[in-house]
């Protein structure tokens, strides 16, 4: 009889469950449950358990639980890998129930901080956007070890229907290709904002990316858009940096990741990131000659506060307009390093002000006081302007139109 | 032994409580400032010191002549304090010497019981041990949890403890302390020694009121023990011991701030109440404990109060190096301190003036002509369980099993700004829901509760909520935080089915019943693993 398990249970697990489904010939679904939670929710899980069953097409089968207090959605995802992986079942989905989408991303919108989230580490999933970053990114890579890609795709993909991240914007980053196009299959159908693309070097790998969202989000009826972030991760894919960001129209934004690009270069990364310098200021000349915008990798050491925000600041100053982070101590320094100072703002306001009322007495030039302001400096200041009202510093109806 | 057979009364709050608890009469619990206490305090018997050694050398060989000269018979009540925590070697070897001499049907009194204890199951199955009146927690909290022990289990705060012996509703025949640093005369002190452990204000209700008290050191130095925290008048009897604890389990070496995201969000939240709201200004009080949330707590206030030039007047503590620091830097004029928990705050009781400590009398004893619990403006408290009328619980899992003490947490419940930092639910278990388990502090006392997904301010605190509008702070309705969470973790919890058996019962401040802990079944079908608190 063919046997499958999956997720984890026991020792420090928790918000996690083991299930181990063994088919049977006859004799439906017969249930062991061991739960931490079972005085309150015994009963429920019970339910589901028969309910998922039935969805994924099977009958007959002993299921076992070993529940560490696993929300439903991730009980549902376990189960339907326990299944998959014993080999049976209709292959239908038990994505069970959805909360309603968030409002769909745009192109421009802020992605100062984006917060990495385990993709097979339930516990860290429900509560990270009451952190507010900018962004959530379930990650079906790196921190995924290679034996459970299949069971993490499906916790994610529930995560996306389950989960309200609150204001983030809802981000995956797949596996490289060819096995971040399975991910694709499961990931897309649920209207993610953003797919990250780990380890990009040319520009057909985004087209063949692109592809396979615009025929899955068809079949799916999936209309909101779907952006891209290329995140290039060695040297050649330094070098063909435009090319990548205009490989697609999904593109907002181009991404540079630190420790596979060093390693590529046989060199240290250094806390300075002295090595990366050229690299970093390439991405952020292609991404904004291709008007995109350009984010930074993260920074790894979190106990270090006052490193983070100077390399933010660093990295604000180079051109980037955002950073990853790898724990949500870290959300708030990033958003102070990449917020504009209090004088900057003031002055680009009143040259904002200025311009405008140039344009309305029909003027050519531009003047601040007894002194002239070149074009270049008022279209900084009109962009700065924008950004600190996506920001909340300003408020919209303030500060000129632009 | 007697089954516990008790009449109920249903008690003001709505629970229904036992009438006689362990042979005596109770009061159920009327308001929370109701009740009137009468009469006397209870005086321990007239002692003449001529019955005692005139050079003062009050030492004697070991425990067991100790507990013999002190009249050990069956019946008695022994009681210990718990400042050495969970590495004391003492209470437990007094009791086990206590059985080996004979005695049965004892009740242990310990201020509070820790995992170190758990022998005492034994000595409760053998007989020599009838019950525990105090805080039981982990194998002794099963124990008694399952209707194993001979008697009920009466859980009081510190305060509580405090009131109940000086009201006479329990009577301390021997009070063995366990002291750090003693002389031949009795007096001792808990801030020097190999196995110092800071204040020894727990032991200071049993030197006073106990008919016979002695004192176990493993530092004896030559008269005078300086200061004096235990004095000697009160003391019987003086034991030399190689060692009276585990330092390593006495205090902990540096307590870390918690790493955990959601708690440091919570933690980061009091803190922003309390200075937006107008609690955190110059001259302002607060009390917080040594858990995770707590320490994370203190240091981000202690920032927040460096941003803004503010100074407290004083801090109360469970103290740790947070408070320490803020004493050290200038943040705050003192420390008084129930009970010292790290290496740093040890150190700086037995050097710092300004770093005082304080008993149960002096912070917690309702029965007292006031105390400073309700001169605080603000203390941060846990809870296992919180409901939609603000109504606590701290002794029990949300399943009905013992879980921990009261401590000082229902005397603190007096501040003038009481909060509980809470997650909303821990895994899938709701920590928000509609009624508490088991009820340790009225609701009418708790004036705001911060979750990691927003701050629900008790509807009675109008002051409160128009002080916290406008500031930016996540503000919500407690309704609107348990809807979420019940959303969360997929509808509402069902509750937890135990047995009609009265095990315990809990007292308020006052010496009043306020609820009873009831028998967990045995048979329980979905008999799970233990879930982890705070």
């Amino acid at each position: 009889m063919r046997r499958g398990e999956a997720g984890r249970a026991g020792g420090d697990v928790r918000s996690d469950v083991r299930v181990t489904v063994e088919e049977r010939a006859s004799g439906g679904i017969e249930i062991d449950l061991q739960s931490r939670v079972a005085l309150y929710y015994g009963d429920d899980i019970y339910r589901q358990v028969r309910d998922v069953m039935c969805t994924l097409g099977v009958g007959h089968a002993c299921v076992s639980i070993a529940d560490e207090g696993a929300l439903p959605f991730v009980i549902a995802a376990r189960i339907e890998a326990a299944v998959r992986r014993a080999g049976i079942g209709n292959g239908q989905p038990a994505s069970g129930d959805s909360t309603p989408l968030p409002q769909a991303s745009s192109k421009e919108r802020l992605r100062r901080s984006r917060l990495y989230l385990p993709g097979n580490e339930p516990k860290y999933f429900i509560n990270a956007g009451l952190h507010a970053p900018d962004a959530v990114i379930l990650d079906l890579e790196d921190s995924v070890h290679p034996a459970e890609k299949d069971a993490a795709r499906l916790l994610v993909r529930n995560a996306l229907r389950a989960v309200n991240f609150g204001a983030a914007e809802r981000m995956v980053r797949i596996n490289q290709l060819p096995l971040g196009l399975a991910d694709l299959e499961e990931i897309v159908p649920q209207s993610p904002d953003l797919i990250l693309v780990p380890k990009v070097e040319t520009a057909t790998q985004i087209a063949e990316v692109d592809a396979a969202i615009a025929r899955i989000a068809q079949q799916a009826a999936v209309t909101r858009p779907i952006w891209l972030m290329p995140i290039l991760e060695s040297a050649l894919g330094i070098e063909n940096a435009f090319a990548i960001a205009t490989a697609s129209e999904r593109i907002c934004a181009l991404t540079i990741g630190l420790e596979d690009y060093t390693a590529d270069l046989g060199v240290v990364k250094t806390p300075t990131g002295a090595e990366s310098l050229y690299a970093r200021q390439r991405v952020v000349n292609a991404a904004h000659a291709a008007h995109v915008q350009a984010i930074d990798s993260v920074f790894g050491d979190v106990a270090d506060a006052e490193g983070l925000l100077q390399w933010g600041e660093a990295s604000r100053a180079m051109g980037f307009q955002g950073m990853g982070c790898i724990h949500p101590m870290q959300i708030e320094i990033i958003h102070r390093a990449f917020t504009p100072s209090k004088a900057d703002l003031e002055k680009a306001v009143k040259i904002v002000a200025a311009f405008e009322e140039a344009q309305s007495k029909g003027l050519g030039v531009v003047s601040l006081g007894s002194k002239m302001i070149d074009a270049p400096v008022v279209h900084r200041a009109v962009n700065l302007v924008a950004r600190a009202k996506r920001m909340g510093l300003i408020p919209a109806g303030e500060g000129g139109q632009s | 032994m007697s089954v516990i057979t008790a009449e109920f009364v249903t008690n003001a709050a709505g629970r229904r409580v036992p009438r006689v608890v362990n042979g005596r009469a109770q009061t159920p619990y009327s308001s929370v400032d109701g009740h009137r206490p009468s009469g006397n305090k209870y005086g321990p018997p007239i002692r003449t010191n001529t019955d005692y050694p005139r050079n003062g050398d009050k030492r004697v060989p070991d425990l067991e002549s100790a507990l013999r000269l002190c009249g050990l018979r069956d019946g008695m009540t022994i009681s210990s304090h718990h400042h050495l925590r969970n590495g004391d070697r003492v209470a437990l070897t007094a009791l086990q010497t206590a059985a080996r001499m004979g005695a049965r049907d004892l009740m242990w009194f310990p201020s509070a019981s820790f995992p170190c204890h758990e022998p005492v199951i034994d000595l409760m199955k053998s007989g020599a041990v009838h019950h525990i009146e105090g805080s039981m927690n982990g194998p002794l909290g099963d124990f008694c949890s399952h209707g194993n022990m001979g008697g009920m289990g009466v859980l009081r705060s510190h305060g509580g403890r405090w009131q109940a012996v000086q009201d006479g509703e329990v009577h301390i025949d021997i009070a063995v302390v366990a002291a750090p640093t003693a002389d031949f005369f009795g007096n001792a002190e808990g801030a020097h020694g190999k196995s110092a452990c800071g204040s020894l204000g727990f032991a200071l209700t049993d030197s006073v009121y106990a008919d016979r008290v002695i004192v176990v050191t493993d530092n004896l130095v030559p008269f005078p023990c300086i200061p004096w925290q235990i004095q000697g008048n009160n003391v019987d009897y003086v034991v030399e011991v190689d060692s009276i604890g585990d330092p390593s389990k006495i205090v902990s070496g540096t307590t870390q701030i918690t790493r955990s995201p959601d708690r440091l969000r919570i933690s980061y939240l009091v803190a922003q109440f309390l200075r937006d709201s107008g609690i955190m200004r110059d001259g302002f009080s607060f009390q917080a404990g040594a858990g995770g949330v707590a320490l994370a707590f203190v240091d981000y206030v202690a920032r927040m109060m460096k941003e803004a030039g503010v100074k407290a007047s004083f801090v109360r503590g469970g103290s740790t190096k947070y408070l320490v620091d803020m004493l050290k830097e200038g943040l705050t004029g003192y420390i008084l301190d129930g009970q010292t928990f790290d290496l740093d705050a040890v150190r700086s009781i037995a050097s710092d003036p300004r770093h005082v400590p304080t008993s149960p009398f002096t912070s917690y004893n309702f029965h007292g002509k006031g105390n400073f619990a309700s001169i605080v403006d603000a203390c941060v408290l846990g809870a296992t369980e919180v409901d939609v009328n603000f109504n606590a619980n701290v002794v029990t899992h949300s399943d009905g099993r013992l879980l921990h003490g009261i401590g000082g947490w229902q005397n603190c419940l007096f501040a003038g700004c009481t909060i509980l930092a809470v997650p909303s639910f821990r895994d899938r278990i709701p920590v928000i829901v509609d009624e508490v388990t088991t009820l340790t502090g009225p609701g009418e006392l708790i004036d705001v509760i911060v979750t990691e997904r927003g701050i629900a301010i008790n509807p009675k605190r109008r002051d409160l909520l128009d002080a916290a509008k406008g500031k930016g702070l996540p503000i919500r309705t407690i309704e609107e935080i348990k809807d979420e969470v019940e959303k969360i973790c997929g509808g509402k919890p069902a509750k937890p089915r135990l047995g009609d058996r009265p095990v315990a019962v809990v007292k308020w401040v006052d010496g009043t019943v306020l609820d009873t802990v009831w028998q967990v079944l045995v048979d329980n079908p979905y008999a799970g693993k233990p879930v982890g608190a705070e």
